[in-house]
């Protein structure tokens, strides 16, 4: 029992780096747009889906698939929030009507996203693992496949957050996000960085699901899980906040491994929500959350 | 005598007239309807008490539950649990009882945190409550292949359904127009202003929401009969969290009556769509769900109000209410 802890605390890290980057896609959604998605999840379906489409009828490897399906992502997620997401903010009277208006929509969008993907792949599962190959690392084996993806999470992690902190269009981003009426007054084109941030998010999301189609079968079901777990890891992070997305991503997939590897893992989702509970009533605005 | 007079002057007869009118038809009509249509029947009531219980506490607050599923389907799981044992109404009772417990730990975890939390919470909390009771029911008990329900005569459950519509329905109103009501009202207006004026908020919340949990677990005890064959993943469909939302704001929340309207129009067409789209139906779902939000955001009795205030029609009506205001 004790020599399968530190395998599944580094399996738990590498899942825990690709749940870290749905959240921050999730988060920065929220925290720039005030579009809770709850669709998110769909596009982490549409990522591996689309993934598996490119690799099965051009034959491009899964693993370049990620300089194709991510800006196709980025693509819908800009038009999405340009059209439907700008129209409802001019539609709604005030923020908090435009939050709750925003997630049902959201929500109408699930259903239409998991209609499409249905009708276009089917319900059944594709495999389309690469780099299998195992490899020796501290002591146990992991597969390949596992450690790329990992390293590219991370990787797009640290991207996503030097760009935010250091960058002057990250700067305009956050500025947006803070009071957007008076950074539009300071020259930044608010609408353009909404929808950038929406399409990053998507993106981000679309990636992971890029990753998650590397390592193991996929369907057009994975979805809703999906988006549970998001909401989850950007809730214990503090909501809006993109660092703190990341690490509670990687805890959450440490807890999902040790209590699949140790318990059931059925039990996986009741688990978080014993910590969501405990966290909500100790600390509500998350591990590194603001307000 | 022209039309719009009668209208104006004896508003309230008519209204009487018609709520009647509308009670006795669906006390009446399993005597002469057939079956497809009693079913149609008693799943728009069904709708009618998750919507209007919805609005009462959400619509008012703006408090968003995502939690009606887990409700309705803490009342399908009472009733596959107890039914062998316990008296039909009992059961009912029960399943209501244990959704407001529920309710009541959530709100107690959540209602003091800004709206945002409360929607996330309750959202998954569909699916933890989904796979938990997956988890009991095919691990420790080992109902592996779920529950058969003993089937019951449409026409009592439609009276049930009936009875249940109109005590739920006379409750929430009973409850809006009480000093409960207003505190809600207040509370959606501007909760900092409804907590210095001395409303316990948190305390108002959490009752309300604990009350109207209460008639979606009964509905979904109810209901279970006819869905005969209860798995907790059937139960627990995320899909009625959003059905009652969507019937609340396309009916218009502003109104009382509001939500019933939408549970009439979506009942409907969720009983027609559902068999003549089958796996388009979600499409068409998630299409009106979002050109409701975009075109509909007060609901078709918001609509006819601000028609109201512009069309000649209304002003013809205003100018029947003044004369009639001028004669008194």
């Amino acid at each position: 029992m004790t020599e399968e802890l530190p395998r599944l605390i580094i399996t738990g890290i590498m899942t825990g780096s690709i749940y870290g980057l749905l959240a921050m896609g999730l988060t920065l959604q929220y925290g720039v747009c005030q579009v809770l998605n709850i669709s998110h999840g769909e596009f982490v379906m549409l990522g591996a889906m689309l993934t598996w489409t490119v690799s099965a009828s051009f034959g491009i490897s899964p693993l370049l698939a990620v300089a194709i399906v991510g800006p196709l992502l980025f693509v819908i997620g800009f038009l999405l929030q340009i059209t439907l997401f700008k129209t409802l903010k001019a539609r709604t009277p005030s923020p908090p009507v435009f939050e709750g208006s925003a997630l049902l929509v959201a929500f109408g969008l699930f259903y239409v996203i998991s209609f499409v993907a249905r009708i276009s792949w089917g319900s059944r599962s594709f495999l389309n693992t690469v780099l299998t190959d195992r490899v020796s690392f501290l002591g146990t084996s992991f597969a390949l496949n596992q450690i790329i993806a990992c390293v590219i999470a991370v990787a797009l992690g640290v991207a996503v957050y030097l760009f935010l902190s250091r960058t002057r269009l990250g700067r305009a981003i956050r500025a947006t996000a803070e009071d957007p009426a008076t950074a539009g007054l300071m020259g930044v084109n608010t609408s353009m960085i909404l929808a950038f941030c929406f399409g990053l998010g998507t993106m981000l999301a679309g990636i992971g699901g890029i990753l998650i189609s590397w390592r193991t079968s996929i369907n057009t079901q994975i979805g809703f899980s999906n988006t549970v777990i998001a909401l989850v890891v950007v809730v214990l992070g503090g909501l809006g906040s993109v660092p703190g997305s990341f690490i509670a991503g990687i805890l959450i997939g440490i807890v999902s491994r040790l209590v699949s590897g140790f318990w059931e893992s059925v039990l996986i989702v009741p688990v978080y929500y014993a910590i969501l509970m405990i966290l909500l009533l100790v600390k509500p605005t998350g591990l590194l959350g603001k307000r | 005598m022209d039309i719009t007079r009668l209208f104006t002057t004896h508003r309230k007869l008519l209204v009487v007239g018609f709520v009647l009118f509308i009670l006795i038809f669906l006390a009446t009509f399993p005597l002469y309807g057939n079956a497809y249509y009693i079913r149609l029947l008693t799943t728009i009531l069904m709708y009618t008490v998750l919507a209007v219980s919805w609005a009462m506490f959400s619509g008012t607050t703006g408090y968003m539950s995502l939690a009606t599923a887990a409700f309705f389907g803490v009342g399908v799981m009472a009733m596959a649990f107890l039914q062998k044992t316990l008296p039909f109404p009992v059961v009912i009772v029960i399943g209501g009882l244990l959704s407001s417990a529920l309710a009541f730990l959530i709100g107690l975890v959540t209602l003091r945190l800004r709206g945002i939390y409360f929607a996330i919470f309750t959202f998954g909390f569909v699916m933890f409550i989904g796979q938990t009771a997956y988890y009991i029911d095919s691990h420790i008990l080992g109902n592996v292949w779920g529950h058969q329900i003993i089937l019951m005569d449409p026409g009592m459950l439609h009276y049930m359904m009936l009875g249940l519509a109109v005590v739920t329905l006379l409750t929430i109103y009973f409850i809006r127009r009480s000093r409960y009501g207003l505190a809600l009202l207040s509370i959606g207006g501007n909760e900092e202003a409804a907590e210095h004026m001395g409303i316990n908020t948190t305390m108002t919340k959490v009752i309300l929401f604990t009350i109207s949990s209460f008639f979606m677990g009964a509905a979904g005890a109810l209901m279970a009969p006819a869905i005969v064959y209860v798995e907790s993943r059937i139960a627990f469909n995320v899909f009625n969290s959003f059905m009652p939302i969507l019937m609340a704001i396309f009916g218009g929340m502003g109104q009382f009556y509001g939500p019933v309207i939408g549970a009439a129009v979506f009942g409907y067409l969720d009983r027609t769509l559902r068999v003549e789209l089958s796996e388009y139906f979600m499409l068409v779902f998630g299409i009106i769900l979002v050109m409701v939000i975009l075109f509909l955001p007060n609901g078709i009795t918001g609509l006819i109000q601000s028609l109201q205030n512009t069309r000649p029609i209304a002003k013809l009506l205003h100018r029947g209410k003044e004369e009639q205001h001028a004669n008194t």
